[in-house]
């Protein structure tokens, strides 16, 4: 990106000047090397979002921002619902509530080395992954209501879950105000067999390693140790998910087109949040973020079987689960102000700081677990949100690392057996269907994790607590 | 060759052309297997029928593609081609595929829906080319 055209206001904080038919600035988060790095399109992206009606403060682009489609990912928008403000199906994505879960297994990397190339194929044979996979469960229409309803809570009634596990997911575990009923026929029938699969591309399970210690008194809140072994479950709403994405993209870029507003890119759909279809959007995007949370929480208790036959001793408990893909009705202080907002975290995370009322009492002191994502070779990260990130970002930091290449240029350069061996040769056990879906999703495809939570931290956005490294990935 | 994939940082790029706008249809159909596996390890045995309308070419390009990755997603099948009629805003085709076979497919990625980014449908130098983003 050329930086001429930015104000830098900070070390790791650079303006995008309000101009044009923008209607608030926008602000990009990350180091100088990043933002240089970043795609000029994700100039194009925070400059169009800037241009929505009822957007407040600023349009926010997180370190690991990159070329989206409407939305840049790692953006984040809030928009007024009072005061026209849009709901975008473009904001949120198609893989709506995608997200991450930690869980500690309370085994040390001493108990699990001798046996992790078993424990990684019992995963494997126990997890669905991939192109076309199914999993055990099939929901007719009345028990898909009921998952659409209930999230990661109708799960546990079910039997594939704990309540224990419910506090600490976002929303507890439900998201409110889901309308199944305006959920359409075929988002119906793509879910119905989906339930507890992974999916693919950059989807996995990993086992992994407490490796770094940044902020030991957060996390021992965390009850993360050096050595300690720990599951990321990284997953969406599924077919589901897709599907309702799909059509409203298409409905609401016709509905603009119908009512006059131009959009500076059509990806932009958008629907005013008080109008009928921003109503109905809303319904059915909750429906799908409870789809995501039963999704993980079922493949969380899959993980569970396993462990229970492999390593008796372990006990998965579940640190935190975070969605990025998501549109939220929250409140925030905009210039002393208490205002309602829709928050759009597009490859973005909620990353609330001490003291949040939404907070368990266990992350008061601490603020939100945020966590970020790695891809096979490289590490993933656990922060914690910063209370000044409400100023910042309405309370978001980034989600992953992002692609540095595409899937074509990726497949040119690996081979995904090859890399499957050389994995192994480092420690690191691949388990995937499909050996061009791992040469895709080579670590080296992927930006430099370790810049972009720096960058977080540096930026006021949320606190490095752990380094995790990984040992055996489960990939769709 | 009337296909091929066009850099995105994040997901990719489909693109057909061809001497009608059908044809560019058909093409890009191909373009969406790539994305997924190698076309032509894929076997035309089973037909699907697919049909959709809307006055806008963009829009019914879109609607074309969402159809078939909704068919893909359903008969988790892939398509080794699509034949397209288009008829003023209406479009029927059929496309030829086959169950995924894992071990044969080597199926890299599932296409999630088709975008409105970089959304052509139109005329490009006397052919007619129809592409977009599609989300994976």
């Amino acid at each position: 990106m050329d930086l001429s055209r930015l104000i830098q206001r900070g070390d790791y904080e650079w303006e995008l000047p309000q101009k044009g038919n923008m209607r608030v600035p926008g602000i990009l988060y990350a180091s100088r090397a990043l933002v240089e790095a970043m795609d000029e399109k994700v100039y194009e992206q925070v400059r169009n979002v800037a241009t929505l009606p009822g957007i407040v403060g600023a349009s926010y682009a997180m370190p690991d921002a990159h070329w989206g489609y409407g939305f840049p990912i790692g953006g984040v928008a809030a928009f007024d619902p009072e005061e026209g403000g849009v709901v975008s199906a473009g904001g949120v994505g198609f893989d709506i509530s995608c997200g991450v879960r930690l869980l500690h297994t309370g085994m040390h990397i001493e108990q699990i080395r001798p046996i992790l190339p078993d424990l990684m194929d019992a995963l494997f044979n126990t997890i669905p992954a991939g192109v076309g996979s199914v999993g055990q469960i099939h929901l007719t229409d009345l028990r898909m209501s009921e998952m659409l309803r209930g999230g990661a809570w109708w799960a546990v009634e079910q039997g594939w879950g704990k309540s224990e596990d419910l506090d600490h997911i976002e929303e507890h575990g439900r998201m409110a105000g889901a309308t199944p009923e305006h959920v359409s026929g075929h988002a119906r029938r793509r879910q119905c067999d989906e339930m507890g699969t992974l999916g693919s591309g950059n989807h996995y399970l990993e086992l992994q390693e407490v490796a770094d210690l940044y902020d030991s008194e957060i996390a021992k809140c965390f009850g993360l140790n050096p050595g300690d072994v720990v599951i990321s479950i990284h997953c969406g709403s599924r077919g589901l998910g897709h599907q309702i994405g799909t059509e409203f993209l298409v409905e609401m870029a016709k509905a603009a087109r119908d009512s006059g507003i131009v959009l500076a890119d059509r990806e932009l759909a958008c629907a005013p949040a008080k109008s009928e279809v921003g109503e109905r959007y809303l319904g059915v995007m909750r429906a799908a973020t409870n789809c995501a949370l039963a999704n993980r929480e079922i493949i969380t208790h899959l993980a569970r079987q396993t462990f229970a036959e492999m390593v008796p001793e372990a006990n998965l408990t579940l640190l935190y689960d975070v969605s990025h893909n998501t549109c939220k009705d929250e409140v925030h202080t905009v210039d002393g102000e208490q205002r309602r907002l829709l928050v759009h975290r597009k490859g973005a995370t909620r990353a609330f700081g001490p003291g949040h009322e939404e907070l368990p009492p266990e992350f008061q002191q601490t603020g939100q677990p945020v966590l970020i994502g790695g891809s096979m070779g490289t590490a993933s990260y656990v922060l914690a949100g910063l209370a000044e990130n409400e100023e910042r970002s309405f309370g978001s930091a980034c989600h992953g690392s992002g692609r540095a290449m595409s899937r074509r240029q990726a497949r040119k350069i690996w081979q995904g057996r090859k890399l499957v061996d050389d994995l192994r040769e480092k420690g690191i056990h691949v388990r995937s269907p499909s050996m061009r879906g791992v040469a895709e999703e080579a670590p080296d495809a992927y930006k430099d994790v370790n810049e972009v939570v720096e960058s977080a931290e540096m930026a006021g956005l949320a606190r490095r607590v752990a380094r995790l490294r990984p040992l055996g990935v489960v990939k769709g | 060759m009337g296909w091929e994939l066009f850099y995105h940082e994040a997901d990719e790029g489909i693109r057909g052309e061809g001497e009608t706008l059908a044809e560019a249809f058909e093409q890009a159909a191909i373009a969406l297997t790539a994305v997924v596996t190698e076309p032509e390890l894929v076997a035309p045995r089973i037909p699907v029928s697919i049909e959709a309308t809307d006055d806008d070419p963009d829009f019914l390009f879109l609607a074309f593609l969402n159809a078939i990755i909704y068919e893909m997603a359903v008969r988790r099948m892939l398509f080794h081609h699509v034949d397209v009629t288009i008829e003023g805003s209406h479009m029927s085709a059929v496309a030829h595929g086959e169950p995924v076979d894992i071990a044969r497919h080597q199926p890299a990625v599932e296409v999630k829906g088709a975008t409105a980014t970089e959304l052509f449908v139109g005329q490009n130098n006397g052919r007619w080319r129809a592409q977009c983003v599609v989300d994976v």
